[in-house]
């Protein structure tokens, strides 16, 4: 049978680049396979998915050698515009994807461009927005809607001609962790009812792993992993432990193989171990399968213990609060109210992770933090100044030359005096964060507290993990650091406290430990696979729980008395 | 400003009717404005179009806009009052301006520049009315039938309003947020705007980069057979502003061409008032407002 998509040697360079984005790539995909694109940040996933679909070289220009075949046909014959009727592609920015005023319309055009009769294009609409969920927004304008929404509209827009490839770069990137998990089903879904062909591209690789047949890992534009999801959790433990989910991490650290694909196999792999409790059984009385059961207390929690201990209410911080909201109202005009009556101290030195589905209020929150946006009731006191970094860092950057954006003290202090000379806009994404964070941070008086809204859009793990230290570095100088993210792995490594919120309220404040660990979408892949035991979020806690649990009485380790 | 002028779908019979007779509807307004100096006429017409605007939970927009139409009309009438030299009533001599003669402003040049100022105001509200409630994809779909690419860069067109519109206020919340900026809550000054205007220049590249990208996969530059329409069955509302429209045409036409609201400028100012013109005045919102009483199946 012939692929659904074939690279032939295929290298590629960018008309503006020194090096290839693409080396020598040779890979099939075959007809029905759901394949995850996994690497770290500029290795070269986004150009391969533009060759699979005709934009390179047609659309990108550059140097282009070998031959990629879709669907039958020759990317180098046909360009994007034929390649269209079998290839839906959703790129990284929903907001570029958008080209027209309402959902509908946007729905309908790829069909209408190919001059498909109007019922037919009607007909897809509909059936497409009802698998989606989002036949509620048909009739909505495509500016009014959230960066989720906004995401479901342009896969919906790919996916309306029912093309036989979807190509999907970053498509959780925008998503929380719910329309995440959610978005991950429905290609599942659609893979398995529709036999499409799915090749996406992931960081948050433990999201998708144990939906996907195969992974391809890339490296310098070249693949150096082509297998299944367990040879790539094998290959990755030694030959690029960044791509390691946080599951395999903790069972490599607590020296259990093999490791595993997703949280159930994870827990299947510990229950065999006798480290967790076997499934209840039919007419076990109903705690026996509460998830609660499986918080572990006495020593458990003194293992617990081993990490940061949470700072809610901090001893000996009598000083004044970095940020305190009281009772802070954001009503719009004639809309809905976004913040409802927010109370919220932060105390210097303290991390703090604000999570939450699209549209809780979280942006709207750290908005009124910098005193950008003005409480249409309730008060705001700041101990000093805000630091706001907002969604994305190239809107701080205005000059043509990095060291016009910041003073050469500044530039030395985060580290980018090497980079002094250079565009602001040629640096690579985590360089053009750091920049920006350093403007916003560095640029003045020291600020009390450092906001950063969503900062880990579309970073690898590496990346992740820099800015987590960086942010652990700032809160030791006494700044106080609040940042609203949907990553939970993230969260875990940069916060020791957690406010989640839901329809512009508090729905909860707490220890992260607290939080994070007893979640279902706000938990951390750790977490979920140890049942929230000890409120351990990072596989580094959970292998030194696991270890102690395997040495001691396993079961009675794991399954202490209930939480109180 | 830009933001209040985008189509969003609301529950009003205006929003719930097609496009394409939404668009006459609106059209009409405009050929009766174009067609009529009476101002009492042209007063009724005003009052119509904002109540059309209430009536399709568009009013506030509409209200905004009115104050624009006073800064708009003020340079309107002061030109035609220093420009007219038809009118007899001189209400203040300037004398000998040199080349351009004697300035004499006279009460007729300013009755007819407010009456102008009333019909540019008249059609920037209609622009509104329909910007606010008229789906352009919609209509765009009529043209693209026989023109597609230009009906799609029309479409795309408006759209990347919104979206520029977007990065600049995002741009602009960023440099608010830079150290050293001004009450981040307060307008940044004019150095400032300068500097974010030529980024956004600068972006809007890139924008239009990555918005050819995604035209080309959904097969802009594909070849396309010719596509028929979706035949939908004409609603009540559809009727209902199809019937509004012929009134409107009707009445404006009858209006303009009998001496049912005879008015003239010039050299003095002559409006008599007679039962017919009262009847103009009312029977035009009666029937521009008729269409919008029906709540029925808008959502």
């Amino acid at each position: 049978m012939r692929p659904a998509i074939a690279f032939e040697r295929v290298t590629y360079r960018y008309p503006t680049g020194s090096q290839p984005a693409l080396r020598d790539v040779t890979l099939q995909v075959e007809q029905g396979e759901l394949c995850l694109l996994v690497g770290r940040s500029g290795q070269g996933k986004s150009t391969l998915i533009r060759a699979a679909c005709g934009l390179v070289p047609h659309f990108h220009g550059g140097t282009f050698a070998g031959r990629v075949h879709v669907g039958g046909m020759d990317t180098r014959e046909d360009g994007p515009a034929r390649l269209g009727a079998h290839v839906g592609v959703l790129q990284g920015d929903a907001e570029t994807q958008l080209v027209m005023s309402s959902v509908r319309a946007e729905l309908a055009l790829a069909m209408e461009s190919r001059g498909h009769g109007a019922t037919a294009v009607a007909r897809a609409v509909e059936e497409v927005a009802l698998a989606l969920g989002i036949d509620q927004l048909l009739d909505r304008a495509t500016h009014d809607l959230s960066g989720g929404e906004k995401q479901r509209v342009a896969l919906g827009a790919a996916l309306a001609g029912r093309p036989g490839v979807v190509l999907l770069d970053e498509p959780t990137s925008q998503l929380d962790p719910v329309a995440g998990d959610e978005l991950i089903g429905l290609l599942r879904r659609l893979n398995q009812e529709w036999d499409t062909t799915i090749v996406l591209s992931e960081h948050r690789i433990e999201r998708c792993l144990s939906a996907v047949d195969r992974v391809i890992a890339l490296d310098d534009g070249a693949v150096v992993h082509d297998g299944s999801p367990a040879t790539f959790l094998r290959w990755a433990a030694t030959a690029e432990p960044t791509l390691q989910t946080p599951g395999a991490k903790l069972f490599a650290l607590a020296g259990i193989s093999p490791p595993p694909v997703g949280v159930k196999q994870a827990r299947a792999a510990l229950r065999r171990e006798g480290l967790l409790p076997p499934e209840p059984r039919p007419g076990d009385s109903p705690t026996a399968g509460d998830p609660r059961r499986l918080h572990a207390g006495g020593k458990l929690r003194r293992l617990a213990g081993l990490r940061s201990a949470p700072t809610r209410h901090r001893e000996g911080d009598d000083g004044a609060p970095a940020l305190a909201l009281h009772g802070v109202w954001c009503e719009i005009p004639r809309g809905p109210a976004i913040l409802r009556g927010v109370e919220l101290t932060i105390q210097p030195g303290e991390r703090v992770a604000l999570m939450g589905r699209n549209g809780a209020g979280k942006s709207t929150l750290l908005r009124h933090a910098a005193a950008l946006v003005r409480p249409t009731r309730g008060r705001i006191e700041r101990a000093g100044r805000v630091a706001l970094l907002l969604q994305n860092p190239g809107d701080y950057l205005l000059h043509e030359r990095v060291r016009e954006e910041l003073s050469p003290a500044a530039l030395e202090r985060a580290g980018l005096s090497a980079l002094a000379e250079r565009n602001p806009r040629d640096l690579s994404g985590g360089e053009r964060q750091r920049l920006a964070l350093a403007i916003v941070a560095d640029g003045g008086d020291p600020p009390a507290l450092l906001a950063l809204d969503e900062p880990t859009r579309g970073m690898d793990r590496e990346a992740k993990a820099e800015l987590a230290e960086e942010l652990h570095r700032r809160a030791r100088e006494r700044q106080a650091v609040i940042v609203a993210t949907h990553d939970p792995e993230f969260a875990a490594a940069c916060a020791e406290r957690a406010i989640l919120l839901a329809d512009g309220r508090v729905l909860a404040d707490g220890p992260a430990g607290e939080l994070l660990a007893g979640g279902w979408y706000f938990a951390t892949e750790t977490a979920r696979i140890l049942g929230g035991a000890g409120d351990v979020l990072l596989p580094e806690d959970g292998s030194e729980l696991l270890r102690a649990a395997r040495t001691r009485d396993a079961v009675a380790h794991i399954v202490g008395e209930p939480r109180t | 400003m830009l933001a209040t002028l985008f189509y969003r779908r609301l529950a009003s019979p205006l929003h719930a009717t097609r496009a394409t007779v939404a668009a006459g509807w609106a059209a009409v307004l405009v050929v009766a404005t174009l067609l009529t100096d009476n101002p009492l006429v042209l007063g009724a017409l005003f009052a119509g179009v904002l109540a059309a605007g209430a009536g399709a939970g568009v009013g506030h927009e509409l209200a905004r806009t009115s104050r624009t139409v006073l800064i708009v009309a003020l340079p309107i009438v002061l030109v035609n009052v220093i420009t007219s030299r038809e009118g007899l009533t001189v209400f203040a001599r300037l004398g000998d301006l040199g080349p351009f003669g004697q300035g004499n402003l006279t009460v007729e040049a300013l009755v007819y520049g407010t009456i102008i100022a009333l019909k540019v105001g008249l059609l920037m509200l209609v622009t509104t009315l329909a910007s606010l409630t008229i789906d352009p994809d919609e209509l765009l779909v009529v043209f693209r039938r026989h023109s597609f690419r230009s009906a799609l860069t029309a479409s795309l067109a408006t759209r990347m309003i919104g979206v520029l519109a977007a990065d600049s206020q995002r741009l602009a919340e960023a440099q608010r947020t830079r150290p050293g900026a001004v009450d981040p809550t307060k307008r940044s000054p004019v150095g400032e705007r300068v500097r974010l205007l030529s980024a956004i220049v600068g972006s809007s590249l890139d924008r239009s980069m990555d918005v050819a990208a995604t035209l080309e996969l959904r097969g802009f530059a594909a070849e396309r057979p010719r596509a028929s329409g979706l035949r939908l069955p004409f609603s009540r509302h559809d009727r209902a502003f199809a019937v509004s429209a012929a009134c409107v045409l009707a009445l404006a036409l009858v209006g303009a061409f009998t001496q049912m609201a005879p008015f003239t400028a010039y050299p003095l100012v002559r409006m008599p008032v007679s039962l017919a013109t009262i009847t103009l005045c009312v029977a035009l919102p009666v029937a521009l407002l008729f269409p919008l009483l029906d709540r029925r199946g808008i959502e």
